[in-house]
């Protein structure tokens, strides 16, 4: 096999600066969103004492959890030695980073304090997984960024299979405990359970393959190459099984609950009388998230296609962001039981549903962690090289265009 | 009777019985207001309360206005996002219909979820059992809001002007009943939601030493059952509720 | 090389000078008579590290003791026509804006004086 090379991105002028600046005009907006919730503070903002996590932590959760599985395509590289993954490996450092990148400032931009980062970086409490989790997201910026030099460096390229393997157990144990941020709240009855950390994990594999597979679309067709049908084809059928192990994961956690006879209002509520979080259930997550993607990926005429492919992607990142919005805000949404048995009501609306409507303060800054994310990876892909030389990166008839010299 | 001496005799003994009677009560108010102001919150002693509530009237919010009152809590007009430190939650059995009701704050736990979550240790529990929030540390994540049974918390939404001098409130950071430490540290002996409810009548709550068996709430508790809320959770709180 | 220098130098010279005037000076009136809790120069330079020392103890430890209390500075540092140490004239505020030092106390600290009725209390 021909020496492995990358190009950076071929895309230049106009056709650069357009998108970019388009992205960076919603950065500007999310930016312009931080400002008026940092001076007037949060009641900007649909998120109030009972909603307290609204859509900037969906998105975010979203994106740090999708982040850890994106890497997944390296780690099918590096530790699992599937050889056909190789090329795709650096940008799939680069995707997760970008992505871990984004949900973590739109985390820090939601803060009441944001101006305490510094307090937060230097003040720990052990015992929280949040706190916990905060180094697991600094160690992953720092072993990504040296699995990703290892893979680029050639004198470094022989620490890449055991940077790949520190990278890869250190995911599963930050997707575990993001996870568990969630799963070790006894408050919330739609917490409190051991499932949400494993749970996590395979969701970010889904979600990580899935935006994985839309940036390599979009850097495709940015850079003006053709796809790659093998490599569609691969992460297609890899996301099937995703999408499939994601909603085993979903059946268990919610059948466990559904047999526990305490937990059957809840469950009532999530799955069936909870209005848009029902709907988003049943709709979004299973169906947009998880049965549509696996018909349009294994049924025969749009399984190994591009259109195909990249629709299932699209939809899994969709039912994906569904997911979230369930799990975070409708488990705010239902009280909190400190009577149980009882009917309660108060002032501070106890006993009652909890309504949540995302104001366009907290949209626009979620849209710019986005942005930000998308602008790291396009600056990425112009200044260092990323994309796979479709000469030597697969076995697809190469381009008309010559190849380049190897360095 | 109109020896001086016996008069005499009867008046000391009078003045003696009355003052043995009164003194365990002095005794407990020294203790109570006894901490010099260098002297650290100890362990020894384990704030509490009782609360009563069959004696809780539906319908009263005297200790709802005495805690607002005291603590510089301002009604905005949007009270989705307004503090809440204490509120009356009114309670129906559905079975029965019958109806009670019953204030309920941050129950000072000994095992507090919310500083088992807090990333930068701002919430944290006094040697005293008081679980407070350290507002120079917290940043605003709200994750003790998710994670607090009781909903004790509430975070500041919008900019504050006018705050008490005891009383440091302010926007972006989280907070809940402090069990009136200000005044407890002072030495008055009692939070005001309970001065308020003894001086409505009802007294149903009662503040004391949890650690003191001769305090008012322990032998209030010995007196009459009474539970935590969802003691399922086992998290040791310090507020107790008899009656519901 | 020798022209662009000299610009610099220039620049930095014309930027450095009026710089003085262009900021008010703190007002720093004393109203109270007596004596600050601690040296004059101590307190100009260290005053940030007593309140930071003493905000842990007070809050973590119960400690209320009045020598370093940041209530007790306003009592006495704040203005008699306004009753605040913030404001164009208030003691504290005066003196962060000269120096350009963000003053986060007073976000939740109170910047007034407790009221006289509060204080009559035993």
């Amino acid at each position: 096999m021909a020496t492995l090379i990358h190009r950076e991105l071929s895309a230049s002028g106009l056709r650069f600066w357009v998108p970019l600046l388009a992205v960076g005009a919603a950065i500007a907006l999310g930016f312009a969103a931080f400002v008026h919730m940092e001076t007037n503070g949060h009641f900007v903002t649909g998120m109030d004492n009972q909603v307290v996590w609204g859509i900037p932590h969906v998105v975010a959760v979203f994106f740090i959890v999708a982040a850890s599985g994106a890497l997944n395509v390296a780690s099918v590289a590096s530790v699992f030695g599937r050889v056909a993954y190789k090329p795709h490996a650096p940008l799939s450092a680069l995707v997760a980073l970008a992505l871990l990148a984004g949900g973590l400032v739109i985390l820090a931009a939601d803060l009441g304090r944001p101006d305490r980062l510094v307090v937060a970086m230097t003040h720990f409490n052990f015992k929280s997984i949040f706190a916990l989790n905060m180094f697991l997201y600094s160690g992953f910026f720092a072993i990504v960024g040296a699995y990703l030099w290892f893979m680029m460096e050639r004198r470094m390229n022989r620490f890449s299979g055991a940077a790949g393997l520190a990278a890869f157990v250190w995911r599963i144990v930050l997707t575990t405990g993001t996870g568990s941020i969630f799963g070790f709240l006894v408050a919330r009855e739609a917490f409190d359970s051991a499932l949400l950390g494993p749970s996590f994990v395979v969701y970010s594999l889904a979600y990580g393959t899935a935006l994985f597979l839309v940036a390599l679309d979009l850097a495709w067709r940015w850079d003006g190459r053709a796809a790659e049908a093998e490599t569609l084809a691969r992460l297609g059928r890899l996301l099937a099984i995703l999408v499939a192990a994601s909603l085993y994961m979903t059946a268990a956690f919610h059948l466990t609950k559904l047999y526990m006879t305490r937990y059957h209002g809840i469950e009532a509520f999530l799955l069936a009388q909870g209005g848009i979080y029902t709907a988003l259930f049943w709709l979004g997550q299973v169906g947009v998230g998880g049965v549509l993607p696996l018909v349009l990926l294994y049924s025969p005429r749009t399984g190994a296609t591009r259109g195909g492919v990249i629709a299932a992607a699209v939809l899994v990142a969709l039912g994906g962001l569904a997911q979230m919005y369930v799990t975070i805000v409708g488990a705010q949404a239902w009280p909190q039981p400190i009577f149980p048995g009882w009917q309660e009501s108060s002032t501070f609306f106890d006993g009652e549903i909890h309504a949540y409507a995302p104001s366009a303060a907290e949209i626009a800054l979620s849209l710019g962690g986005v942005a930000l994310a998308a602008a790291l990876i396009a600056v990425g892909l112009k200044v260092l090289c990323f994309l796979p030389d479709p000469c030597t990166a697969s076995s697809s008839p190469p381009p008309t265009s010559p190849p380049a010299r190897p360095r | 009777m109109n020896d001086p001496g016996r008069r005499g005799f009867l008046g000391t003994a009078a003045a003696a019985l009355a003052g043995i009677a009164i003194a365990p009560g002095i005794r407990l108010i020294d203790l109570a207001g006894a901490r010099p102001p260098e002297l650290a919150a100890s362990g020894k002693v384990r704030w509490g309360l009782l609360i009563d509530t069959a004696k809780c009237a539906t319908g009263c919010t005297d200790c709802v206005t005495a805690c607002n009152t005291e603590h510089g809590l301002q009604d905005t007009g949007r009270p989705r996002t307004d503090a809440q430190w204490i509120r009356k939650i009114d309670l129906k059995d559905l079975r029965s219909g019958r109806q009670h009701s019953a204030p309920v704050m941050c129950q000072h736990c000994a095992e507090p979820p919310c500083v088992d979550v807090c990333p930068t240790g701002a919430s944290f529990k006094r040697a005293d059992g008081i679980v407070l929030v350290d507002k120079h540390t917290c940043i605003g994540c709200r994750y003790c809001v998710m994670a607090c049974p009781y909903k004790a918390r509430s975070f500041i939404h919008e900019n504050l002007t006018g705050q008490k001098p005891e009383v440091p409130r302010g926007k972006g950071t989280v907070e809940g009943c402090t069990l009136c430490v200000h005044k407890i540290d002072r030495g008055d002996g009692n939070t005001a939601c309970a001065e308020a409810c003894k001086a409505a009548g009802h007294e149903a709550i009662v503040f004391g030493d949890l650690n003191d068996p001769q305090s008012a709430v322990s032998r209030r508790l010995r007196e009459i059952p009474s539970r935590q809320l969802r003691g399922d959770l086992r998290l040791d709180t310090g507020v107790r509720y008899s009656g519901v | 090389m020798v022209r662009l220098t000299a610009a610099l130098a220039f620049a930095l010279a014309a930027g450095a000078a009026p710089a003085a005037d262009r900021v008010a000076r703190p007002a720093l009136e004393i109203e109270r008579p007596g004596r600050c809790v601690e040296a004059t120069d101590l307190m100009r330079r260290d005053h940030m590290k007593f309140l930071l020392h003493q905000r842990d103890r007070t809050m973590r430890e119960g400690v209320r003791t009045k020598q370093h209390s940041l209530a007790e500075c306003v009592e006495c540092h704040a203005s008699t026509k306004t009753g605040s140490v913030l404001g164009e004239q208030g003691f504290c505020q005066s003196c962060h804006s000269y120096a350009g030092v963000k003053l986060d106390c007073f976000e939740c600290h109170a910047a007034k004086r407790a009221p006289a009725a509060a204080k009559a209390q035993p």
